[in-house]
C-alpha cells in the first residue's frame, strides 16, 4: 500500500528561520520535515510520510493573506498531498490565523482533509470555525500532546473513518449539530439539568451560549472641538526603561503614563515593551504606534478639544482574554472618571 | 486602529480603522519624515471621523 502523503505548515519560528526579525519572510516549501515535523513524522509512523513542509513569516502571511494562501495552495499541490496539517500554533495569534487561513484555502482548492491545532483563545479559532482544530495548551511545551491528537484525527480523516464528538477526539466544537435519538425527551432532560443545577451538582448544557463579548456601538461624538480624546495601546509603548516592568509577553498589568508637556514621542523618551513584533520601528519613532505628534497638532489647531494628559499601555502579546478584559474595564473606569469623551486604541 | 482587521472583528470592536503594518501601524519607515507624518495624520483623521459617525454594527472604515 502506498504511504499517505502529508504536507505540513509551520511559521518562520518553528522553521528555525528566526523570530520576530524574520516575521516578514515570504512562503517557501522544502521537501521532507522541518522542526516539529520530525515529531509529526514519528507519530504518523510507517503508514504516512511528511513529503514537504511549507513555512511563512507570521507578519508576511497576516498582511497579505489572500495572496499567500493562493501561493501556498499552488506550492503544495505539486506534492500531491492526501492531507494537510498546520501548526500547532498554541496561543500565537498571527500563527493561528495563518494556520486557519491556510487550512481553509487548501480544503477549498484541493478538496483534501485538513487539521490544525491551537489554544482555544487563539483568534485563529474564530477564523477557522468549521475546521477540525485540535484544542492545545497555550504553550509549545505541550507539543507532543498536541501533535498526538492531531495525528490521531488526521489519520481517521484520511482513512475515511467515523469521527467522534469534540470531547472524544479533542477538537474544538465546529458548530455542527448532528441528529440522534435521545433516551429521554427534552422536557425530562431540562428538568434533570435544572435539579442538578439547584443541587449545585455538575451538569452539561446541551446548548452552550456563544462566548463573544459584544457591546453595542457607542453613539457618535459631536462637537469634537470641545471634547477630550484619550489614547490607549496594546502595542507596549512605555516610558524609556519600562518603569512598571510590563512583561514582553502575557502582560500581568497595564501602565498609566503622563503626556504632560510632550508635543510628540521620541526614541529618547519612549520605547516598546512588546515582545511579539520587531521593535526597531517603534523604538525609532514611538509615534508610529501611539500617534501623539499628530494628536498634539490637531489639539493646537482646535480640531479636538484636548488630548487627555494620561495614556494607558499594555502588551497584547499572548495576554489572556480574561486579563485583557480586566485591564480594559479598569482603564475605561479611569477614563470616565477623567471625563474623556472618546478613545483611540492602537494595536500592533 | 489595527493592521489585522479580522482580530478586531473577532474581539468585537465597533469602529475599526485598518492600519499600515504590525510593527508600525501608524507609520511607514520607507517614507520621508514629512510623508510619514502626513500618512499618520490621515489615519488619525479617519479615526476621528469614525468616532463622529453613527454605526449600528461593527464597521471597518476603509480608505475613501
Amino acid at each position: 500500500m502506498e504511504k499517505i502523503r502529508v504536507v505540513h505548515y509551520i511559521n518562520q519560528f518553528f522553521a528555525q528561520i528566526g523570530a520576530e526579525d524574520k516575521a516578514h519572510v515570504p512562503p517557501e516549501i522544502k521537501q521532507g520535515v522541518i522542526g516539529p515535523g520530525i515529531l509529526l513524522q514519528k507519530l504518523l509512523g510507517d503508514s504516512a510520510e511528511v513529503v514537504a513542509t511549507v513555512f511563512c513569516g507570521d507578519n508576511y502571511y497576516a498582511e497579505k493573506s489572500d495572496v499567500v494562501s493562493e501561493e501556498i495552495v499552488n506550492m503544495i499541490a505539486a506534492y500531491k498531498p492526501d492531507i494537510f496539517i498546520a501548526g500547532p500554533a498554541f496561543n500565537a495569534g498571527r500563527y493561528g490565523i495563518a494556520c486557519s487561513t491556510a487550512c481553509l484555502s487548501v480544503a477549498k482548492k484541493l478538496s483534501i482533509p485538513v487539521v490544525t491545532g491551537m489554544f482555544k483563545e487563539n483568534p485563529g479559532v474564530e477564523i477557522g470555525r468549521g475546521l477540525y482544530i485540535i484544542e492545545t495548551a497555550n504553550s509549545a511545551a505541550k507539543m507532543k500532546d498536541a501533535l498526538t491528537a492531531m495525528v490521531g484525527l488526521a489519520l481517521k480523516l484520511v482513512n475515511d473513518e467515523e469521527i467522534g464528538t469534540p470531547e472524544e477526539e479533542g477538537y474544538l466544537p465546529r458548530g455542527v449539530r448532528e441528529n440522534y435519538f435521545a433516551e429521554k425527551i427534552g422536557a425530562v432532560r431540562a428538568v434533570d439539568m435544572l435539579l442538578r443545577k439547584l443541587a449545585e451538582e455538575p451538569y452539561e448544557t446541551e446548548y452552550p451560549l456563544p462566548s463573544f463579548d459584544r457591546v453595542p456601538a457607542s453613539p457618535p461624538i459631536i462637537d469634537l472641538k470641545d471634547r477630550m480624546i484619550a489614547v490607549v495601546t496594546s502595542g507596549g509603548i512605555v516610558p524609556k526603561g519600562n518603569p512598571d516592568r510590563i512583561e514582553s509577553s502575557s502582560a500581568s498589568k497595564f501602565g498609566e503614563y503622563s503626556l504632560a508637556g510632550l508635543d510628540k514621542l521620541t526614541s529618547a523618551g519612549h520605547e516598546t515593551a512588546h515582545g511579539g513584533y520587531d521593535p526597531v520601528y517603534a523604538n525609532e519613532d514611538p509615534n508610529r504606534v501611539l500617534p501623539i505628534d499628530v494628536l498634539r497638532q490637531l489639539e493646537q489647531e482646535g480640531v479636538i478639544g484636548k488630548l487627555h494628559e494620561l495614556y494607558y499601555a499594555t502588551v497584547g502579546n499572548g495576554t489572556s482574554v480574561a486579563n485583557a478584559k480586566k485591564y480594559g474595564e479598569d482603564i475605561a473606569a479611569r477614563l470616565k472618571e477623567a471625563a474623556v469623551s472618546a478613545v483611540i486604541l492602537t494595536s500592533t | 486602529m489595527c493592521t489585522i482587521v479580522p482580530i478586531s472583528l473577532t474581539v468585537g470592536a465597533n469602529r475599526i480603522i485598518p492600519t499600515i503594518a504590525i510593527p508600525h501601524p501608524l507609520g511607514n519607515p520607507d517614507l520621508s519624515i514629512e510623508e510619514e507624518r502626513k500618512l499618520r495624520m490621515s489615519l488619525v483623521k479617519r479615526a476621528l471621523a469614525a468616532l463622529q459617525t453613527n454605526v449600528t454594527e461593527q464597521t471597518v472604515f476603509k480608505e475613501e
